[in-house]
């Protein structure tokens, strides 16, 4: 099951404004497309409007402070949370609309949470296999055999038996990363996955998501570690109450022409 | 002293009336197992229509278990044993105990269940969800086994309490222990079948309390 293929989504209204990230060949058409995206929780709008583009194989990298709506982003872009109005195309449909499967759709959307939320009852195997074998319906051992396989590529191929309980936050975070692989996804969307770690274990989950980035895998990553956006990004985008403020390829972010307010969220971040 | 001994342990009142303690206990284990199994059953599947989360649905439920955890046991046997009748239904004694005592643990086992799916955190729902389980499956096979876990003692616990309470069928003349051991005091002018009754309790629920203690750790969570 490969993503490749030149994707075939009839987009609606396209503008195309959004930049191929560091690429001089045609720009492919984008993979996630999310228009005028809105959420409210009550009275209070944390969505106020995104549009977003994410290519084929592209990284794009999403900051900004507590209570931006980055998380809400992420989460709307797989129906983890209900957006109250707007569009998100991903594979040719609005995942949005009425009557879509969700479940079809979830397992080509992979998703690392903040605190890892492994299933604590399952081993690190099982973990990754569970929805090899009811979702994707394998054959017990083939599931097995495949999720031992993407615990090796997160570098736990020896850990398969361990429970969660007896694992690193660090190799915690790599089996949730293999959970999210192992279903072959589209698109990863990483919500702050290195947060809840101790610093000495950042490392080890920022390696796994380099190589899933030579690796071509498309992923949205919400983050504060600005160095590996700085090295790692094709695309980042700052976000402030609700609304994106200002995207672009890390130089420009990361730049002395960056927004005002871009470039004191980045010095506070890198001086803390 | 021996006055004592006379009354409550009088061996040979107790030889007498052994037999029938004996086959009360049989009846003690037999309700105890039915409403033990058709509580839970009752308890679990109330609490898991309740985690659809449909008003319609859960609201009766609350109501089911808040009332049956409030009147006493006792209470709901009369009801179903005597004033049921007057509208034309009738059960046998046995089977008044079985109902009303399996209502009365369903009532708090559904509360027990909930509170364990409760307990589950949100980030495992989101997990399995994100992964493309379904709502069915994501109960099945990563929030049930969780609360279940959780459950075990508190559940283990009440499972004592109804069991014990099985002595109330008494009232409904179902044979159990205290009903043969009763039956033996009024016959016998002497109180001794009664220290019987009391001595069958012993053996049948100190071990069960002991499993319980087990269960406990067993279930202990490992994290």
């Amino acid at each position: 099951m490969q993503v490749g293929l030149p994707a075939t989504a009839p987009v609606p209204g396209a503008s195309g404004v959004m930049p191929a990230p560091g690429a001089s060949v045609a720009p492919p058409a984008p993979l996630l497309r999310i228009r005028g995206l809105r959420k409210a929780f009550g009275a209070t709008e944390v969505l106020k409007g995104i549009d977003l583009e994410v290519a084929e194989r592209e990284l794009v990298f999403i900051i900004g402070p507590s209570g931006s709506g980055k998380s809400t982003l992420l989460r709307c872009c797989n129906r983890l949370e209900e957006p109250s109005a707007g569009e998100v195309w991903f594979e040719g449909r609005n995942i949005l609309a009425t009557g879509t499967d969700l479940n079809a759709m979830r397992r080509r959307i992979g998703m690392v949470f903040q605190s890892f939320n492994l299933y604590p009852h399952l081993n690190a195997r099982d973990n990754v296999a569970l929805a090899l074998v009811h979702v994707l319906k394998q054959p017990r051992d083939q599931a097995h055999a495949l999720a031992l396989e993407a615990l090796r590529k997160v570098g736990l191929g020896d850990r398969g038996e361990a429970l969660p309980g007896e694992l690193s936050g660090g190799q915690q975070q790599r089996v949730a990363i293999a959970r999210a692989l192992a279903l072959e996804p589209a698109i990863v969307l990483f919500d702050e996955p290195t947060s809840a770690l101790d610093p000495e274990l950042v490392g080890s989950v920022l390696a796994v998501l380099r190589e899933l980035r030579s690796a071509g895998m498309t992923m949205m990553v919400v983050s504060h570690e600005m160095g590996f956006a700085r090295s790692a990004a094709d695309t980042v985008v700052f976000m402030d109450g609700g609304r994106i403020v200002e995207q672009g390829p890390p130089a420009r972010i990361f730049g002395a022409d960056a927004q005002p307010r871009v470039r004191e969220f980045v010095a506070a971040i890198e001086h803390r | 002293m021996s006055g004592l001994i006379e009354t409550f342990f009088n061996l040979a009142v107790m030889r007498q009336y052994l037999p029938l303690v004996v086959q009360g206990m049989g009846v003690t284990v037999l309700l105890a197992l039915v409403v033990v199994a058709s509580g839970l059953a009752l308890g679990f599947v109330l609490a898991l229509l309740r985690s659809l989360r449909i008003r319609a649905l859960a609201l009766p439920i609350v109501l089911f278990a808040d009332v049956l955890r409030a009147v006493p046991p006792l209470v709901i046997l009369i009801i179903i044993y005597f004033a049921l009748p007057t509208v034309g239904v009738r059960f046998s004694g046995f089977v008044s105990a079985w109902l009303g005592l399996s209502l009365v643990l369903a009532a708090f086992a559904e509360e027990i269940f909930w509170a364990g799916i409760l307990s589950v955190p949100r980030g495992q729902w989101e997990a399995a969800r994100a992964t493309g389980l379904n709502t069915a499956q994501t109960m099945r096979r990563v929030v049930l086994p969780q609360a279940v876990r959780l459950t075990v003692a508190p559940l283990t616990n009440r499972a004592i309490v109804i069991t014990k309470n099985t002595a109330l069928a008494s009232v409904l003349a179902v044979g159990e222990i205290l009903y043969q051991a009763q039956a033996g005091y009024s016959f016998s002018y002497n109180p001794s079948p009664l220290t019987l009754g009391a001595l069958a309790y012993l053996v049948l629920f100190i071990p069960l309390i002991w499993f319980g203690r087990w269960v406990e750790g067993r279930f202990a969570w490992k994290r």
